[in-house]
């Protein structure tokens, strides 16, 4: 019963007027769940599914948006997140399941912009229009007080250039406009795909402190990125799809948790001696393209004594860990979408690794390791097809 | 409008309006008192946080800048919005909560029709054309003395309305496929998620604009013909006639806006609605001045007849002619047409994706 009453479009006014006329206060039947489905403050996806033809964008994604932080929202370009985004603000018609804001369904909402925020891009509005008249229309068709228009310009910074036109915009501009019209109706939940997409730093640390302030204030704060140091920055929780299936939904200390290996890198001339002494000690080492070995799970200390022993000379002994990047590119290695011809695709080397101090007793000066083309993960990008 | 204080009063004004509202976000209409009521989940369920120390690397140079800025970010926020606390409660806005209905989205529509250059451009190449050569062609014939023999001296401004038609399709056209082009669309459907509301204002605001520029330019159009030809043998014009010369062809045009506002938002293209509607107006007209077969005769002649020259003819005319249209029947054809047209766009705009 509480189902129907709460999706169709005027059931809660009925409620009201049967509460109204019944003198009933919180006491009817569904009160607690009514309390819980408005104070949850939270987007609600459920089995959203949306099919282009043959190609299946989203597949039955589920996830549960909470309030007070940031959720990000992860995944390789052409992972589904744009597409989730315009269903979750019912632009696109999901093929299948639902998404809920605070209960309802977009559609609902009578005054969107005061629940919601969104900056979906940058440059969705019209060049000819001024920033004024962009938030003003915007403003109009939600009854915001135009003082808020001013309020917002303020907040983003856009005051001096109010009168001019759009079309004159920076891309850092218009993405400060676009989250002008975001924070216009004061929502609660805020929605960004792609905020620091071609922004210099100033403005990726202007957008990063903003979400965090918006959070803070009990707010909540739906990103999307498909850069996991970025998320690594700003995100409580983590939601990462890949080829539209949810990939992890977890908290960001949990993810990083998990997902940060650490290990140790060795070098030495005596190459195969090197990997003879570490097998007779049980130790499993890796070697990878540059000549050098990994070994998980045993400090650096150790090893170095090990080689000691051995009368063993290194030329390196470091350890390293994963970057959250390199964590990322694994969760979405198969899923990823679209792939650059690599002719030296060898495995994923830390793109910001964190080396430790050298604590190898041989030091003389490395030779500067080759240059790795794998570094930046988007390096070795090959079209799927082309496999 | 409102001062900037008015968002600091702590607890905004709530008239005792819908109640679908008042109920539908009661923790929100009661919220602003912090602490007031346990709230449990807006507390971040433990683990969530980042734990600062035993952190990654790069988790490191977050810190120290956070710091710097945040004294530049925190007060514009809290000078905004007061009671924005850290509350259980999640965030409450101090933005009284209006239910919106059609007008709020033809204030909006009509802020958006305004402020581009293109309604400017539009309208104002239309006014001159209209009067321009309207002016033009009652001087030429008062020159040359011509009599007229009866014929009423309104239908003179009928050539310059046949160009000025051309810009109002434009801007019918463009009022909604500009929105498709730039991407404004997304935006514009994110703050009024009821498509229908928004083509409604859209359609309303717009039909209303067309209407009344047109009216305003054919009316001066036809005080400058009668004032020109008057005395060369026209017939003079009677209220009825004037009225429809005037306000007839302006609802005429706007409804033709009209249709072409209705294809733009079915094609959502802006050239390709703009050469369909030219091409609306101009090829029957074209093809029937080719069609010398006289097999095609009757084709030939419904298509001179129902042409859309033909018909604004007829707006501007009183005769009456043994076939085709004739009095006040282009319009209800017109009106008929769009009838259609929009309502299949109501239908595509509420089913399509954006």
């Amino acid at each position: 019963m509480w189902p129907l009453v709460r999706d169709h479009p005027t059931g809660l006014f009925w409620l009201g007027v049967l509460e109204r006329r019944a003198g009933w206060n919180g006491g009817i039947q569904a009160a607690e769940e009514r309390e819980r489905a408005y104070r949850g403050r939270m987007i609600e996806i459920e089995g959203l599914t949306k099919r282009y033809g043959e190609k299946l964008a989203v597949d039955g994604l589920s996830f549960t948006v909470r309030p007070g932080i940031i959720t990000g929202f992860l995944g390789p370009n052409g992972a589904g997140k744009s597409t989730t985004m315009r269903m979750m603000l019912d632009l696109d018609n999901p093929t299948a399941g639902t998404v809920r804001i605070d209960g309802r369904h977009y559609r609902q909402l009578r005054d969107p912009l005061t629940y919601i925020g969104a900056l979906l891009d940058a440059k969705a509005m019209h060049g000819g229009r001024s920033a004024y008249h962009h938030l003003l229309c915007l403003a109009q068709s939600n009854g915001i007080p135009r003082a808020r228009v001013h309020q917002a310009l303020d907040t983003v910074g856009l005051t001096a250039v109010a009168k001019k036109r759009a079309k004159g915009f920076s891309l850092g501009m218009g993405q400060r406009l676009g989250i002008a019209a975001a924070l216009l109706g004061d929502p609660r939940i805020l929605m960004f795909d792609e905020p620091v997409n071609g922004l210099d730093p100033e403005g990726i640390h202007w957008i990063r402190n903003l979400m965090k302030s918006l959070a803070a204030q009990g707010r909540t704060v739906f990103v999307s990125s498909h850069l996991m140091s970025e998320m690594a920055l700003t995100a409580d929780h983590l939601v990462v799809i890949g080829q539209g299936r949810l990939l992890a939904d977890t908290s960001m200390a949990e993810f990083i948790r998990r997902n940060s290996r650490s290990y140790v890198r060795m070098r030495s001339p005596e190459h195969e001696r090197l990997r003879d002494v570490l097998a007779a000690a049980g130790h499993t080492a890796v070697p990878v393209a540059d000549g050098a070995l990994e070994i998980d799970g045993v400090s650096a200390g150790d090893l170095g004594e090990l080689a000691a022993g051995h009368g063993l000379v290194l030329h390196e002994l470091s350890p390293q860990q994963a970057s959250l990047e390199e964590a990322f590119m694994q969760l979405t290695a198969e899923s990823v979408e679209y792939h650059a011809h690599s002719d030296t695709a060898g495995p994923a080397v830390p793109a910001g690794p964190a080396p430790g101090p050298d604590a190898s007793p041989p030091p003389p000066p490395t030779p500067p390791p080759p240059p790795q083309p794998a570094g930046d993960w988007g390096a070795d990008w090959r079209r799927k097809k082309g496999r | 409008m409102t001062t900037p204080d008015q968002p600091q009063q702590p607890q905004p004004p709530r008239q005792d309006e819908g109640t679908m509202m008042l109920n539908a976000i009661g923790p929100r209409a009661g919220g602003p008192q912090p602490g007031a009521q346990p709230q449990p989940q807006a507390q971040p369920q433990p683990g969530t946080q980042p734990q600062p120390a035993a952190q990654q690397p790069q988790q490191a140079p977050a810190v120290p800048p956070q710091q710097q800025a945040q004294p530049q970010q925190q007060p514009a926020y809290a000078a905004a919005h007061p009671q924005a606390q850290f509350s259980g409660g999640g965030y409450v806005s101090p933005i009284p909560v209006r239910p919106t209905h059609l007008g709020h989205a033809l204030a909006s529509e009509w802020t958006k029709i305004k402020s581009v250059r293109s309604t400017v451009w539009t309208l104002s190449v239309m006014i001159v054309l209209v009067l321009g050569v309207g002016t033009l062609t009652g001087f030429g014939i008062s020159a040359s003395g011509t009599d007229l023999r009866g014929a009423s001296p309104l239908g003179f401004g009928m050539f310059g309305m046949l160009l000025g038609l051309m810009c109002v399709i434009t801007l019918g056209v463009l009022c909604v496929s500009s929105e498709y082009g730039t991407g404004m669309i997304r935006t514009t459907l994110t703050a009024c998620p009821s498509r229908a509301r928004v083509l409604a204002a859209k359609a309303i605001v717009f039909f209303l604009l067309s209407f009344v520029v047109t009216a305003v330019t054919t009316t001066l159009v036809a005080l400058i013909e009668t004032g020109l030809l008057s005395g060369q043998g026209g017939a003079t014009p009677s209220g009825s006639e004037w009225f429809k010369a005037t306000v007839g062809v302006s609802l005429y045009v706007a409804m033709l806006g009209l249709l072409a506002l209705s294809v733009g938002a079915l094609l959502r293209h802006s050239a390709g609605a703009i050469t369909i509607m030219i091409g609306l107006v101009l090829l029957p007209l074209v093809l029937a001045l080719f069609m010398m077969a006289e097999s095609l005769q009757d084709l030939r002649e419904f298509l001179f007849e129902y042409s859309i020259p033909s018909q604004l003819g007829v707006m501007y005319s009183n005769a009456v002619a043994s076939s085709g249209p004739s009095g006040w029947d282009p319009l209800w054809i017109v009106t008929g047409l769009t009838a259609v047209v929009l309502g299949g766009a109501f239908v595509a705009l509420h089913q399509r994706d954006v």
